[in-house]
């Protein structure tokens, strides 16, 4: 393979550079800076993986199911900011692939994902693991590319990889028939000039910016409300945010992908927004009079009933994807482009304006008595052999990285421990944070933490997992041996889907019809069986200590912490209530009605 | 700001121009299938020498918010090089070609082939039993045209859909 790869480089410039079409695909790869592809290998790749054998350049980690392998490539790409890669074999290595690729879709990461192919004379006649993946995959996809001809494998790969990192970054398929990998394919290096047709815009209009720091300049209660395309954009754009908030002395609030864009120490952060965000956060979203949104899509979990989110406001949204302005909410100032180009032009142009910037006391205390009511606030028994409440096991959790300091980074599967590590642990920088956002993936979080491991081999990578979620894919424990990846699981287990179980008690009247448990495993033993250490926590006396314990831990670890079955997650805002419905926990005296929580309505009941 | 939250449906014609690449009509009509989108019409064919590119011509109808979203949508297919909307962008002309059979005898026959006179339509096919003819007009015109007949015999009808363009020196 080295002597082929490097073969053209001796010959003459003018000789064809040519070569199979899997050593090809690698020197393509390999062009675009990959360094890491989670695969799974099959009839159709032999061909790749017969090139990846002879070859060092690229690393391959070998998942135990498609579906990890485009999470794993998710986390990697989320915690790296690079594009994640992904390769798997025809058939149903390709719809194994599919729940990640619409979770990349709807969370807007980049990845791209090589699938295998029967031969292309076989194509359309039902052939062994035949299956038509581009059919399939336009739908959960940016875009999709079956390559038919060997002269336009490297152009596609190239051109993959520009579309799953440009705008609004995605999922990006190329489909891979297996004559194509055999034969001889010429290669092309990267292209030089703009894509034909696919020129998304960046640059916002600067007439825009000027509207925006009009309004933004007229504002007596304004909010600055960021999304995960704040995350998207880089590093620079997290902090030309941080710059931006500092300077206009806005609150900001922050969506469940934004989190870590804006440090969440701040005073001026209001925590997470939307159905389980904070009081002040929902509170501000409602009553401002203009509102800032940066990169987020005002999603419905963000916005809950449209025709009562934040009625008074006047918006300005800032986001890559034209098709994201008036989808859901009509904004005043629509401004197209990068989020980081955007801020930075916002903050030029709001020190360049001669108006003074607004004054908003009274907005803050109004804001400040909000917080005052501590809408997070639980009550943790410390008697001896006490139960332990999950949202007190995240605290714990948080806080104890937090004082040992080392790079974290934190995933998480789906559910009501995704929200309380959403609302418990605080993120500083853009990044460390792993979530299925849109999609809502149950498994998400061991493969993405697996992920972000390979790429931060000496960081601290932590998936806070439920018991239900983390059996989705759980196989992937062979694979944190396989590559000694020290991730540490740790399960908050309450023995039931929690999220579901609390949707029965607060909508359909307690029966948690097939919402508990039966069976299940014993994760210390699991742990043990997959190579790596199992630990256990069953009353609060124990819980700092297994904390310390796992963290301390070098090998891979899953933590089961035993907490309180019957523990809700608030606040919440049921579905089809407007911000101002939320109901608080207990803490705060909440009663269900008729064995329903308050502000919720049939019509709210249809929606999910 | 008041435009696009009317609740008004209205009738679009957006004509895109795409490369002629396998699976772009799909990725098209995926779209509007997908995200519950109406399509009232669509023709698709090669529009220069190379037969690289093809114009898609889709007529739609929706609110202001969801024609825009529309347009926004096809905007962002990475094989879509521009997306006009023509009903939006001044006077435009809209065509589509019907081709209608009619079987009958005698003076059915007769009268279908007069009232294919008035409307202008051509005589493509004769027998002594049917006669086909061929009408190239608005959406609207075919409509009349295809509704004078059926009382004469009218047996198939085969339409292409609507190829449209704007006015003047303009082009997409």
């Amino acid at each position: 393979m080295t002597q082929t790869m490097t073969a053209p480089a001796t010959t003459a410039p003018t000789a064809p550079d040519t070569a199979a079409g899997a050593e090809i695909l690698l020197r393509a790869l390999k062009d675009q800076g990959v360094e890491v592809i989670f695969g799974y290998p099959g009839g159709a790749v032999l061909p790749i993986y017969d090139a990846i054998f002879q070859q060092n350049a690229i690393r391959h980690i070998l998942v135990r199911h498609e579906q990890a392998a485009v999470h794993a490539a998710e986390g990697y790409a989320r915690s790296t900011g690079k594009v994640g890669v992904v390769l798997v074999t025809s058939g149903p290595g390709a719809t194994n692939a599919v729940t990640g690729l619409v979770d990349a879709l709807m969370d807007s990461i980049p990845v791209v994902c090589l699938t295998g192919q029967v031969p292309t004379h076989l194509i359309g006649n039902d052939a062994f693991q035949e299956a038509d993946t581009t059919g399939i995959t336009r739908p959960a996809t940016k875009h999709n590319y079956l390559v038919k001809r060997s002269e336009d494998l490297a152009r596609v790969v190239h051109e993959a990889f520009y579309v799953a990192r440009s705008g609004r970054p995605g999922p990006v398929v190329i489909d891979l028939p297996k004559d194509i990998l055999i034969g001889q394919a010429p290669y092309t290096e990267k292209p030089e000039q703009p894509h034909r047709s696919y020129r998304p815009a960046t640059a916002p209009q600067p007439e825009q910016i000027g509207r925006a720091i009009a309004l933004l300049k007229s504002a007596t209660r304004p909010i600055i409300y960021v999304g995960g395309g704040v995350i998207n954009s880089g590093d620079r754009a997290a902090e030309a945010l941080t710059r931006f908030v500092r300077k206009t002395g806005f609150p900001c609030t922050s969506t469940l992908m934004g989190l870590g864009a804006f440090p969440s120490s701040d005073s001026q952060f209001l925590g997470m927004l939307g159905m389980h965000g904070t009081y002040e956060a929902n509170l501000a979203m409602h009553g401002c009079d203009v509102m800032l949104n940066v990169g987020a899509r005002f999603d419905d979990r963000v916005t809950g009933r449209l025709n009562a989110f934040s009625p008074d406001s006047r918006k300005i949204h800032i986001d890559i994807d034209p098709s994201s302005i008036n989808k859901n909410v009509a904004v005043e100032v629509p401004v197209i482009g990068d989020a980081g180009m955007a801020l930075e032009a916002l903050i030029e142009a709001w020190d360049n304006a001669p108006t003074r910037a607004p004054d908003i006391a009274s907005w803050w205390a109004q804001i400040r008595g909000w917080q005052a009511i501590d809408c997070l606030k639980f009550t943790q028994t410390k008697a001896k052999g006490g139960i332990i409440k999950p949202q007190h096991a995240v605290k714990r959790l948080y806080e104890i990285t937090r004082d040992l300091g080392r790079e974290t980074y934190i995933s998480t599967e789906v559910g009501q421990h995704q929200m309380w590590a959403a609302q418990y642990i605080r993120f500083e920088k853009p990044n460390r944070w792993l979530t299925s956002g849109g999609l809502g993936t149950m498994g998400y979080g061991l493969p993405a933490a697996m992920g972000a491991q390979v790429a931060h081999p000496d960081a601290l990578c932590i998936d806070v997992a439920g018991e239900a979620s983390i059996l989705m894919n759980i196989q992937e424990m062979a694979t944190l041996a396989q590559y000694r990846l020290p991730v540490k699981v740790f399960i908050l287990n309450n023995q039931y889907m929690g999220m579901v179980r609390q949707w029965q008690e607060l909508l359909h009247g307690s029966r948690y019809s097939e919402s508990y448990s039966e069976a299940l495993p014993d994760f210390v033993k699991l742990a043990d069986s997959f190579h790596a250490v199992g630990m256990r926590a069953t009353c609060i006396d124990e819980l700092d200590d297994v904390i310390h314990a796992m963290l301390a831990e070098p090998r891979a670890v899953i933590a089961d912490i035993c907490v309180d079955q019957k523990e809700n997650c608030f606040p919440m805002i049921p579905s089809g209530a407007a911000h101002n419905d939320m109901i608080l926990g207990p803490e705060h005296g909440t009663a269900l009605q008729d064995g329903r929580a308050a502000g919720l309505t049939d019509e709210g009941l249809v929606l999910v | 700001m008041n435009a696009i939250t009317d609740q008004t449906i209205r009738s679009a014609t957006i004509s895109c121009l795409v490369d002629n690449e396998a699976g772009v009509l799909a990725r098209v009509i995926g779209l509007f299938s997908g995200r519950g989108y109406n399509i009232d019409s669509l023709t698709v064919a090669p529009v220069d020498d190379g037969r690289g590119r093809s114009r898609i011509n889709v007529v739609t109808s929706g609110t202001a918010m969801v024609i825009e979203q529309i347009k926004a949508q096809l905007d962002r297919l990475v094989p879509v090089y521009r997306v006009g909307d023509l009903t939006m962008s001044g006077p435009h002309l809209a065509r589509e070609l019907a081709l209608v059979k009619v079987v009958a005898s005698g003076q059915t026959l007769v009268d279908a082939l007069l009232e294919a006179g008035r409307h202008g339509a051509r005589v493509v096919d004769a027998t002594v039993a049917s006669f086909i003819f061929e009408l190239s007009e608005s959406t609207d015109r075919i409509d009349i045209f295809i509704a004078a007949l059926r009382p004469l015999g009218l047996a198939e009808i085969s339409r292409t859909g609507v190829a449209a363009m704007a006015c003047g020196p303009d082009t997409i």
